[in-house]
């Protein structure tokens, strides 16, 4: 049974904390409920920073402090100068989701997508008040873990004595050169956090599996969906009995490591928030990957080194698989791989262990059984070798010419640092940019002059427009939301009208620190009814296949679920003043007068009229419904779908002559 | 007929009518219909059903009610047809009223048979091979066949309904044959009522406001008019082209791709291209009625019309460009390319209309590259040919294509996100672009393509057939780029672009992708066959990682790209242009000789296509006499044979003989009086000048790998050795030394050596055979005769009339099992 809510107006609402695509974190609040969307950091705000080196690097330390242009140098140990680009010298920080637009305590869940959308999660987890639960898949727990475990341990072990803060002041930041200058509410930029933090942080998450639905509150259902981008990432379908809304974070349609994406299921939404589209829309991976394997062969043969700055895992897996098979053809069998980071072994081993969680072809191998990923083959022929830091046992087996895999791609902390001070000098070496978070050219800056080569073959696998508006003909959604960068053609390549979201109505655009109304209208809402109550219902049919029944009773609503009891028993007046008034609030049970349905047939009615003995009848239609004129008596009859008048002077006789009349043509029950 | 094959006829006869005999396949039937084809041809059939009476009892047995299966149905109705094409045999089918029953109401065509579409099939094909002459025409009007015909235009099988049109057309130019032939002024009012029918036939169908009937009868007078060029066609063409131009003003226009077929038909047509019967007109009005896709065919088919007004050839030629007016139109190119696209005044269309969605504007655009393409080489391509805006919008389409446009206009922008990252177009264009290399284009544009060809080699989005069709085009522009006056090497532009095209060439070599690996060696190898005796080329090539890149691609785990690198390493070390071994960065020191390398692809390499690329890198280094290799021939021949030999292989030992060969002509030299300037060698005094010539030939064990060619079990490469020893018998044959008669038992003991190796015993070597002793047994040996063998298909035994009926009995197991034919 349903209830039809006629006037309700949209109570959806998006909070968008958020401004960066990829690295989304909305609070969308639906019916009783508040649901977190993601908490991705944007880290883009470290390249602001000087690196970290991990040994004394003498380049970095001698760099010229900055002054203004009238030379003033209050700032000078703050801000250090490099190749014409000015870096505050200091612990990088983050650029965190809005916390001011929305109370973040009042936060029910936060559902997770994949691992690169929970970095923040310690933020807001642990400072805000937060006392809700946090949903994720099992690999996204555990990999995400990893990203964070690599994330504190870079920064950690390199400690700063200084923290500059003095050029944050607003006055002072409007003096600073590009980008410094333009960098956002710099003011809340936090250091990164603790281990502790984290630790804190993941309790509070628990794990879900794909299709298992989750019931919020009794008010909502949540679910995760494979969507194809990496190991454990999902979609979310957010729904009531009558809405649903899809989730959209970070999917892929390539055929890599991860299970393919659940399209069928985003059927029907009302709305599609789709977010973590490629953030390279111009790049083929395929061709990217080529391009990877080409430059690699090519430096390595000529004695060269390469550095492939990445985060610990994702497409670091899909590499490896494509180096596995190509080295040999490439004649590189002999040239050692090297994987740097404080969790390689674990992200390694991890890979191997999801099996459910891979694509159909991984799984097979499980049974044969073989394990998924052929690193393992590399590792154990010696052609692969992971160490958690450069320190130790990576020293005494380094071996050159060598590719290295190791993090982070911001080149602002972990080993990537020290491999480019050391090979930065040799026009040998190349440095091999896969990971799409950052601008390579920014990424470089601190390094310059720089001699080694650089190649930038970002591999981004989520969706890019083309399969984005394929998905968006196939489910097609009623409404699609989405952030503003993907409603236009990215800025420098203003005419391609194929690099946006092409949709009809078109999608609702939102930018950080916005809050969208959602443009549906909440129309119905289930309720159930009581057994015995339903047992006293007497069906009439008043249509072949439709009965009706009237009902009295009383409507309870708790937990966002509403039942129809039967009204209590009007209980006798035993006197007593307490009870009378009680009996006041039960309603009024007393016989209504019989409901009517059908319509009158205007042309029946009239010959009706005839019948009885009215002439002169005239018959107007209007825009409603039709008008009986009984000239004669002075009298008029208004027939609408949904009502019927009988307008005449003080003759209640003839009035309920025609009463009769009309009734006749109706059906009461 | 032999007589082995009359005696076994009746027993196939009375297998094919027994309903419980499974016939073996129609391949067979198709087989014994060719046969019967051959004798009917050759003799009369008449003879042939009295000599063979089981014949016509199979045809009568035909008619009997029974459970027949439809392909021996369908095999009795073209016998009996193809029996019929005789007048006499016809009159003779007729006097037992067999035809009429084979053919009429009787027959299959009112019973449950009919359903089988071969038997519908095998009665149209037995019609059409009956009908030859008047009394067939006479038969087909009394049995009502051409209504039946009708009808089946529409089958629901496609061949059943193509025959019956094309029945329609023979039955309607047999019915000419006579009365409209001898008058052409006889109007249609006078033709034959058969003739009159079908044209009345085919006039209602062209009214019809049913398209398949419409494509019916637009098929049969396209067949017509193709086949048919006597003077009666052209009274047809009057009489039914009001009824075609009807067709226009309908919209849309109903079958349109069938109209096109047929107004090109006409238009070739020589009756009716020269007479003024409207042609022309139609065409134009037809041009700009029909929709851009359907107007493209029709206007490539008028563009290739040998005679033809200019007027129509102009408006053709606008139709066929529109879609690049277009696109040169949406990216607001210079104004003069625009004009010179647009010159005949043809309302100018949008984008929008002419592109309006991705499937159409891809589907247009490859289509008109690709008209274009076969157009341009045409000696009647319009002219002035328009070379530079064709190179424009070429370019164009390929900068949209790849992103690189930037288009200003909304139409221009929508044109964009259709086509880029599209392969097809890309293909379409870039064979376009190829192509046009033919014609010269002013220094802008041709920077322009040679820009745009680099962002494509550069590019790691392109994919690897499209990065194929970029090399190609990007060979063929080099090669027509003018050449630097006094000296043969790339012009100064040219030379530019290589610099830049070098650095990306070792790219390609290390992709992962085999297909990209195998057109960059290909490409290599074109461009140093080209250009590798150029000091600029070589200069460049020298200072870029490519040679040793090349090399290092022998040890590909592609087959196919080890044989192009293996061609391609032929060619650098043929050029001089192989790097040097033991630089000090290569500490490695002793570097592998060449030469080594490649036999040891030759003996190991597990795949034919390296096996194979190595034998025809050595038999051009024997030509070229290359250092590795005229250092010590002998040896290097002799090696070569001995591996090539045990190959499996054939081509790689057909490759040996041609090696064989070069060898051969070099060391006996050309016959003198084929160069009459050529310094003769001295003949080497007696005793024996022959023995002096061959003894090389010897050294190298040439003959045994002759001799073993000549027994191989593929036949084209016992065809090369016998034309080997052939050549080499008639050198011989001018020399006049001794006979070397003295060495008879050693000649006797090869020759029987040689007929053990021809009965497949191949095991024991011949040993070092003298001089003298080959002579002989090459001039005994029957090699005219071998070749004659050779010549005749291996399956010449087994495609004889008398092996097919064996076979067919045999199947059913009706011939003894001692007499089967099991090969």
């Amino acid at each position: 049974m349903c209830l039809v809510l006629s006037n309700q107006k949209s109570n959806m609402k998006l909070y968008c904390l958020s401004g960066h695509p990829t690295l989304p974190c909305n609070v969308l609040k639906f019916k009783s409920t508040t649901i977190m969307l993601d908490c991705g950091l944007d880290m883009t705000s470290t390249l602001n920073f000087l690196p970290l080196p991990l040994v004394q690097s003498p380049r970095l330390s001698n760099l010229p402090g900055w002054s203004l242009k009238d030379g003033n140098a209050f700032l000078d140990k703050e801000l250090k100068e490099c190749s014409g680009h000015v870096f505050v010298d200091s612990v990088p920080e983050f650029c965190l989701p809005e916390t001011e637009l929305i109370d973040l305590s009042t936060v029910d869940v936060i559902l997770i997508s994949n691992y690169h959308c929970m970095m923040a999660l310690p933020y807001i987890t642990e400072h805000t008040g937060f006392t809700g639960t946090v949903y994720a898949t099992e690999p996204t727990v555990q990999i995400g873990r990893l990203l964070m475990e690599e994330l504190v341990n870079f920064i950690e072990r390199v400690p700063k004595a200084q923290s500059a803060s003095l050029w944050k002041n607003k006055d002072i930041q409007r003096l600073l050169p590009s980008p410094l200058k333009d960098a956002v509410e710099v003011s809340t930029w936090r250091r990164c956090y603790t281990m502790q933090e984290v630790n804190s942080a993941l309790s509070k998450i628990q794990l879900v599996g794909y299709s298992q639905k989750i019931e919020l509150f009794g008010a909502v259902q949540v679910t995760p969906l494979s969507s194809g981008y990496a190991l454990g990432s999902s979609n979310w379908i957010i729904q009531s009995h009558y809405e649903k809304v899809s989730y959209v974070s970070g999917s892929s349609l390539l055929t890599t490591h991860p299970q393919p994406m659940d399209q069928a299921s985003l059927k029907n939404s009302d709305v599609l928030v789709l977010t973590g589209l490629t953030q390279i829309p111009t790049a083929n991976p395929d061709g990217m990957v080529g391009e990877f394997c080409s430059n690699l062969a090519l430096t390595v043969r000529n004695g060269g080194n390469v550095l492939v700055p990445c985060y610990p895992s994702g497409v670091i897996y899909d590499l490896l698989e494509c180096l596995y098979q190509y080295i040999d053809s490439a004649g590189l069998s002999n040239i050692p791989f090297y994987f740097i980071s404080p969790v390689a072994n674990s992200s390694l081993e991890f890979s191997q262990i999801f099996a459910e969680w891979l694509c159909h072809n991984k799984q097979t191998k499980v049974y044969l059984p073989e394990p998924p990923f052929p690193h393992a083959e590399l590792i154990q022929t010696n052609k692969l070798k992971h160490y958690p830091s450069l320190h130790g046992d990576f020293s005494s087996d380094f071996r050159q010419p060598c590719v290295v895999f190791t993090g982070h791609p911001s080149l602002r902390f972990g080993d990537v640092v020290h491999f480019m001070e050391l090979w930065g000098k040799s026009s040998l070496n190349t440095v091999i940019f896969t990971e799409p978070d950052f601008s390579y050219l920014e990424a470089l800056a601190p390094y310059q002059p720089l001699a080694m080569k650089c190649i930038y073959c970002p591999i981004d696998t989520r969706l890019n427009f083309i399969q984005v508006s394929k998905l968006l003909k196939e489910v097609q959604p009623l409404h699609v939301v989405c952030p503003e960068q993907y409603t236009q053609p990215p800025p420098a390549q203003s005419h391609r009208m194929d690099l946006m979201i092409d949709c009809q109505p078109p999608a609702m655009s939102y930018r950080r620190a916005e809050v969208l109304a959602l443009p549906f209208k909440r129309r119905y809402e289930k309720i159930e009814i009581m057994p015995e109550l339903a047992d006293s219902l007497v069906p009439m049919e008043i249509k072949p296949g439709i009965s009706l029944a009237t009902v009295s009773a009383v409507l309870h609503t708790k937990d966002n679920k509403h039942v129809l009891q039967p009204p209590p028993r009007p209980t006798q007046p035993t006197g007593g003043k307490k009870r009378k008034r009680a009996s006041d609030d039960i309603p009024d049970c007393k016989v209504l007068k019989p409901l009517l349905s059908g319509s009158i047939p205007v042309e029946q009615f009239v010959q009706a009229l005839e019948k009885h003995g009215f002439s002169d009848i005239k018959v107007e239609d209007t825009a409603k419904g039709h008008i009986v004129l009984l000239q004669e008596a002075e009298t008029l009859i208004q027939i609408e779908e949904d009502s019927t008048h009988i307008i005449c002077d003080n003759d209640e006789m003839l009035r309920v002559r025609l009463r009769d009349l009309v009734l006749k043509f109706l059906q009461k029950f | 007929m032999d007589p082995e094959c009359s005696q076994l006829l009746p027993a196939l006869c009375s297998v094919l009518a027994d309903p419980r005999q499974p016939v073996a396949d129609d391949t067979c039937l198709e087989k014994l219909l060719d046969w019967f084809k051959t004798i009917t041809e050759a003799g009369s059939s008449l003879l042939l059903l009295q000599e063979n009476p089981c014949l016509l009892g199979l045809l009568c047995h035909m008619l009997k009610p029974q459970d027949l299966s439809p392909r021996v149905l369908a095999f009795s109705l073209r016998l009996a047809g193809m029996l019929a094409a005789q007048e006499d045999c016809f009159q003779y089918l007729q006097q037992g009223e067999l035809l009429p029953r084979l053919f009429g109401e009787a027959g299959p065509l009112g019973g449950a048979a009919w359903t089988a579409p071969s038997v519908r099939s095998g009665w149209i094909q037995g019609l059409r091979s009956l009908a030859r002459h008047p009394s067939a025409l006479c038969f087909l009007a009394d049995c009502g066949a051409v209504d039946t015909i009708f009808s089946l235009q529409g089958d629901s099988s496609l061949f059943v309904a193509s025959a019956a049109g094309q029945l329609l057309v023979h039955i309607l130019g047999l019915s000419l044959q006579g009365p409209a032939e001898g008058h052409p002024g006889l109007q249609t009012g006078d033709w034959p009522v058969c003739a009159q029918k079908i044209v009345s036939h085919i006039e209602e169908s062209l009214r019809s406001a049913a398209t398949p009937q419409i494509t019916q009868a637009l098929n049969v007078l396209t067949t017509t008019f193709g086949h048919c060029h006597s003077p009666w066609t052209q009274v047809l063409w009057v009489r039914l082209s009001p009824l075609v131009a009807c067709l226009l003003e309908k919209d849309p226009v109903p079958a349109a791709h069938s109209l096109v077929d047929l107004l090109l038909s006409v238009a070739r047509s020589p009756v009716l291209s020269s007479s003024s019967c409207g042609l022309w007109e139609t065409l134009a009005q037809t041009l700009s009625h029909l929709s851009p896709t359907q107007a493209g065919p029709l206007a490539l088919g008028i563009l290739k019309l040998q005679e033809c007004p200019q007027a129509l050839r102009a408006q053709a030629f606008a139709v066929l460009l529109q879609p690049l007016t277009c696109v040169l139109e949406a990216t607001a190119q210079a104004p003069g390319l625009l004009d010179s696209l647009d010159g005949t005044g043809g309302a100018s269309v949008t984008v929008d209309t002419l592109l309006p969605s991705k499937a159409a504007c891809v589907g247009l655009l490859c289509r008109t590259l690709a008209h274009l393409e076969l157009l341009q080489p045409l000696p009647q391509r319009p002219s002035p040919w328009p070379q530079a805006p064709l190179l424009g919008a070429t370019v164009t389409i390929l900068r949209l294509c790849s992103g690189s446009a930037t288009p200003t206009s909304d139409a221009g922008g929508h044109l964009c996100a259709f086509l880029v990252g599209c392969v097809r177009v890309q293909r379409a264009a870039l064979d376009f672009l190829g192509t046009l290399s033919q014609g010269t284009g002013p220094r802008e544009l041709v920077t322009q393509v040679f820009a745009v060809l680099l962002e494509y080699l550069t590019s790691p989005d392109s994919s690897p057939t499209v990065l194929k069709k970029a090399f190609q085009a990007t060979f063929r522009w080099l090669q027509s780029s003018p050449e630097t006056p006094g000296c043969s090497d790339l012009d100064p532009h040219a030379q530019l672009f290589l610099r830049e095209l070098l650095p990306v060439l070792p790219k390609r070599l290390c992709s992962p992708c085999w297909e990209v690996r195998d057109s960059g060696l290909e490409f290599l190898t074109q461009m140093i066959g080209r250009w590798g005796g150029q000091a600029g080329f070589r200069r460049a090539l020298l200072a870029s990682e490519v040679p040793e890149l090349t090399e290092q691609l022998l040890r590909d785990p592609e087959s196919y790209v080890r044989a192009s690198a293996v061609a391609a390493t032929g060619q650098l070390s043929s050029q001089g242009l192989r790097v040097t071994p033991a630089s000090p960065e290569h500490p490695g020191g002793q570097q592998k000789s060449l030469l080594a390398e490649l036999l040891h692809i030759l003996s190991t390499d597990s795949e034919g296509f390296p096996r194979r690329a190595v034998m025809h890198v050595f038999t051009q280094w024997l030509r070229d006499g290359h250092a590795d290799v005229a250092g010590d021939t002998e040896r290097f021949v002799a090696r070569v044979l001995q591996v090539a030999s045990q190959d499996l292989d054939w081509e790689v030992r057909a490759q040996g003989l041609e090696l064989a060969l070069v060898f051969l002509e070099q060391t006996l030299g050309r016959p003198s009086s084929h160069c009459p300037y050529a310094v003769t060698p001295p003949v080497a005094a007696p005793p024996s000048p022959l023995a002096q010539a061959l003894r090389p030939l010897c050294r190298v064990q040439l003959f045994e790998f002759a001799f073993r060619a000549l027994f191989d079990c593929d036949r084209p490469v016992a065809q090369k050795s016998c034309d080997l020893l052939l050549f080499l018998r008639a050198q011989t044959a001018s020399y006049s030394g001794p006979q070397g008669s003295g060495n008879v038992p050693e000649v006797a003991s090869v020759e029987a050596a040689l007929q053990r190796w021809q009965a497949g015993d191949q095991g024991q070597p011949l040993g070092y055979l003298e001089p003298e002793v080959v002579v002989a047994v090459l001039r005994s040996m029957d090699l005219e005769g071998l070749r004659g063998a050779l010549a005749e298909s291996s399956d010449r035994v087994e495609k004889s009339p008398q092996s097919l009926l064996q076979d067919m009995l045999a199947t059913v197991g009706a011939l003894g099992e001692d007499e089967a034919d099991c090969y």
